[in-house]
């Protein structure tokens, strides 16, 4: 029988940190469980409104939290686990925590701040070439690609965003979006029309992404079914969004029609005892500030739910 | 520790990287850093040897490591 925490927090984003330091200073028995640290901060390359920082990159300032929470590893463990949580069960007392690999833990209370994962496309080829064309974060992935031919599929500020990021790497980028025209903010739109070596392919989706041993084409086709062609392409950098981490909490607590998990101004879900905090919530605005104040006010909840428990 | 030759490679902007550099740093191995933006010709290598286009990569006097594979990594420097 494993010993029960007094507080599993899911998730070592912002949200998931700062709640693990607030837990430590209520001497809350935490257990962080995580899939990697940072989640999509550390995805980010430049920061320029994180209070205290004029300019830092997202690899720096999730160290810095790291280096934070672990000055509290007395009363807040963290744990890595790649398969992440699976499953959470309401038992007699306590909330029991199941992993992908089958391991379970055990708390009397549980903040869920899991945040975002990118969206898929859904299309064949997607999960047969991840990281052999295939990449979600231009960012880091970019650099591989210099001197190649890459399609950027989606239309609004990350695909922008991505294309800008990579503009000066590769040779041609292709942009193929759903929608009839570029989604994103005009100022992005102006800059991305005005690189030298994009097509922009409106109105247009993906069917298949092929290869032999890597990405060596896209198949597209218009949405009115009426053209389809292929695209020869040595990367594909899927940027059409992302979604809350909550597949596995239907039926435990309440989530609105885009899965996020309902949340009041205490930071409760529909189940008492579960808190929930950061971008994983119905919370309006998306930030790392935000998301560490949420993970700071879910903390002070649970540990008042604990309390009185 | 280990004296097996140890060859990262690596891009200016993977996250993971810089994780793999502190867990060298940490456990004094030494390692030589390949940078594949610098060296465009060495991308190949690096595709052949992982069958994959991600980094890091950790070529570990033979043993191919996709990823900061913490574990496995300790299981390949405990040895």
């Amino acid at each position: 029988m494993s010993k029960v925490y007094d507080l599993i927090i899911i998730g070592a984003g912002p949200a998931g940190m700062t709640a693990g330091v607030y837990a430590a200073r209520k001497k809350l028995k935490t257990l962080i469980i995580a899939k990697d640290i940072g989640g999509q901060a550390s995805w980010s390359s430049d920061i320029e409104n994180y209070l205290g920082f004029s300019m830092i990159t997202g690899p720096d300032l999730v160290k810095k939290f790291e280096d934070h929470l672990e000055e509290f590893k007395d009363d807040v463990e963290l744990r890595l686990s790649i398969s992440g949580v699976t499953k959470i069960s309401k038992k007699a007392k306590n909330f029991s925590v199941v992993m992908g690999d089958g391991k379970k833990e055990e708390a009397k209370a549980i903040i869920i701040a899991g945040g975002k994962v990118p969206r898929d496309l859904g299309v064949k080829g997607e999960k047969e070439f991840l990281n052999k064309g295939v990449a979600y974060c231009a960012w880091c992935d970019g650099p591989l690609f210099k001197g190649k031919d890459v399609a950027i599929i989606g239309g609004g500020n990350s695909a922008l965003d991505a294309a800008l990021n990579i503009s000066k790497l590769v040779k041609q980028i292709f942009i193929v979006n759903l929608t009839p025209e570029l989604t994103g903010d005009p100022v992005m739109i102006d800059k991305v029309k005005a690189l030298p070596h994009i097509r922009i392919m409106n109105d247009m989706e993906v069917v298949e992404i092929e290869g032999e041993r890597l990405v060596e084409k896209i198949r597209i086709k218009s949405r009115d079914g009426g053209l389809q062609k292929d695209l020869p392409v040595s990367g594909v950098f899927i940027e059409v969004g992302s979604l809350p981490a909550t597949e596995y909490l239907d039926g435990l607590v309440k989530l609105n029609k885009d899965n996020e998990i309902v949340i009041d101004e205490y930071n409760s879900t529909t189940q008492e005892g579960i808190y929930a905090a950061g971008d994983i919530t119905t919370v309006v605005e998306k930030q790392i500030i935000t998301a560490a104040g949420e993970g700071a006010k879910a903390a002070i909840q649970a540990s008042i739910y604990l309390a009185k428990k | 520790m280990s004296d097996k030759k140890v060859i990262l490679y690596t891009t200016p902007t993977c996250v993971f990287c810089k994780s793999v550099k502190e867990y060298f740093d940490d456990n004094k191995i030494k390692y030589e850093t390949v940078d594949l933006v610098e060296n465009r010709d060495r991308v190949q290598e690096m595709v052949d040897k992982s069958g994959q286009m991600g980094v890091p990569v950790i070529d570990a006097g033979g043993e191919i490591v996709v990823g900061f594979d913490k574990a496995k990594l300790d299981s390949i420097f405990a040895k």
